[in-house]
């Protein structure tokens, strides 16, 4: 069982990379509720390995990582964790609506079956007004911008009410004003105890709701300037 | 025709595949794998020869080594491998040599005919055969609709499923179960060499038509039910294979749906003041891929520095 007081994210030591090769070494992070630290580096230097490997997808060289005080490789309770992929990872075969899409962030919540409640519509009409996507429910996937599409994904992850929520490059082809709604809803999550790891290419609007900016290539967390702990 | 008690058998039997099979094909198409039914087929057949060769339950064996194949099938994808491509055909084409190598050194006396199999037999449907057909189809549509948003989940983003904590490889392993069930289960009425038609076509017009997953779900089945039972219809009173007719059918919807299609796209691009006059490329943006790096290339410069 993991322990209440455990950090939500906690890596120790750890060197990832891919095929047993680390790309990254020397990583220390810690990751508790509220906290919303950006990851940042120049291209190649393993960010999205990093994201990958605390998601449990692969890449573990050496060292630990833990979620909510559990072993990576024991760790069961994902719902607890949300993912928002960099690339537009969503291919279909047949049409899907973007409402369609953000619905699926929800099913970690309901056993097999199970029927859709209330609650989760709610859940799901929340998580794509905090996108900024509210009134584009109805619409087909394939007929979105791209910057429309990667928030699209953050509803996605939002829809499960995640307590981690980890965001590779979602600002990446967002106009500015999007990018506002998304920074005001990492805020309010934050304020709620949500702890939250961004991959960053450009601050941009988000540098108000960072706590903590790690930059890869300067292995130990460098406190960001005016930060608030 | 109602009057022939072997016409209200088949007219059951063919809504009974009609509303599974599409059910099956909307979960193939949207991973891709809209030739695997007929690669399940293959298999089936192998086991249909063995059955007939044994004297023993021929749907039964057909069910068995449709599921094995399906199984094998799905474990190989997952696993990625360049070697599973080549693996996917000798298991193909060592299923139907096999099937017809078997049958040609059948015992003498035994009924070798695969015909009625390999392109069905509708009107020889019993009574008793509707039962299981019945069971089969509860089964499958409890996992291809009951289990829908789990299955369009893994398919539309393996690594996020797999991060949701959904059992991504058993999600698939069941779907690949269902489809052998459901080719056994068309095996008799549309012929192992047809059933993938039933599967995919209804899901391809669903495609043309619809906006979303559950949309598309309920367009491939009415779709489905539709020409299964007035291809089942036609076949009776033309005198036509029931098969043939029901698949034939379908592609004429297909075909339907996509000038359909066409002309709305064309309507809609006609409205468009700034239409572009590439009429010949594909319609619509189909991927949202490339727009995202051209629209942060757009806005780059008027960025503002925050920060």
């Amino acid at each position: 069982m993991s322990r209440p007081d455990a950090p939500l994210l906690a890596v120790r030591g750890a060197a990832v990379g891919h095929d047993g090769r680390a790309v990254l070494g020397g990583l220390d992070l810690e990751v508790g509720p509220g906290d919303v630290v950006a990851v940042r580096g120049a291209n190649g230097t393993g960010k999205s390995t990093l994201v990958r490997t605390v998601l449990g997808l692969g890449g573990l060289v050496r060292g630990r990582v833990e979620l909510f005080g559990t072993p990576l490789d024991r760790f069961r309770d994902w719902r607890r964790v949300g993912y928002v992929p960099q690339r537009t990872a969503v291919t279909a075969g047949m049409p899907v609506t973007v409402r369609e899409l953000v619905a699926t962030g929800r099913l970690p919540r309901l056993r097999p079956w199970q029927r859709f409640t209330e609650a989760d519509r709610c859940g799901v009409d929340c998580a794509l007004e905090g996108a900024g996507l509210a009134g584009d429910g109805h619409r087909q996937l394939a007929e979105l911008s791209g910057g429309q599409h990667r928030r699209a994904l953050v509803a996605r992850a939002l829809a499960g009410d995640p307590e981690l929520l980890v965001l590779d490059e979602p600002t990446a082809g967002v106009d500015a004003a999007a990018q506002q709604v998304l920074a005001a809803t990492l805020a309010g999550l934050s304020a709620t105890g949500v702890g939250i790891v961004v991959v960053l290419h450009e601050v941009g609007p988000l540098a108000p709701v960072l706590t903590r900016t790690v930059s890869l290539g300067h292995p130990t967390p460098v406190p960001l300037s005016g930060a608030v702990g | 025709m109602l009057g022939y008690g072997f016409m209200q058998t088949a007219l059951v039997a063919a809504v009974l595949v009609g509303l599974t099979a599409p059910t099956v094909g909307v979960h193939l198409v949207q991973r891709r794998l809209s030739l695997i039914g007929d690669g399940v087929g293959h298999v089936a057949l192998l086991g249909v020869a063995l059955g007939l060769a044994t004297r023993t339950a021929p749907v039964a064996a057909a069910l068995v080594t449709a599921v094995t194949g399906a199984v094998l099938l799905e474990v190989l994808r997952h696993r990625r491998s360049a070697a599973a491509d080549v693996a996917l055909s000798v298991l193909f084409y060592g299923g139907i040599a096999g099937a017809v190598v078997v049958v040609a050194r059948a015992p003498a006396g035994s009924a070798v005919n695969l015909d009625s199999y390999l392109f069905g037999a509708l009107t020889t449907t019993t009574r008793a055969d509707l039962v299981a057909f019945t069971v089969l189809a509860a089964v499958v549509l409890t996992v291809t609709v009951g289990l829908g948003r789990q299955l369009f989940m893994a398919a539309l983003d393996e690594d996020f499923a797999v991060v949701a904590g959904l059992p991504v490889l058993r999600l698939n392993l069941l779907l690949a179960t269902v489809t052998a069930g459901t080719v056994v289960l068309s095996m008799r009425i549309l012929g192992l060499l047809l059933i993938s038609g039933l599967m995919v076509l209804p899901a391809a017009c669903a495609q043309q038509l619809a906006r979303g997953y559950r949309s598309s779900m309920l367009t491939a089945v009415a779709v489905g039910v539709g020409v299964a039972t007035s291809g089942t219809v036609v076949s009776f009173y033309a005198d036509t294979p029931s098969g043939g007719t029901i698949v034939l059918l379908a592609v004429a919807v297909f075909v339907l749906a996509r000038l359909a299609r066409t002309v709305r796209r064309g309507t809609a691009r006609l409205a468009d003041a700034g239409a572009h006059e590439d009429a010949g490329a594909p319609a619509g943006p189909r991927s949202a891929g490339p727009i995202g790096p051209a629209i942060s290339r757009w806005r780059g410069p008027a960025r503002p520095s925050a920060g």
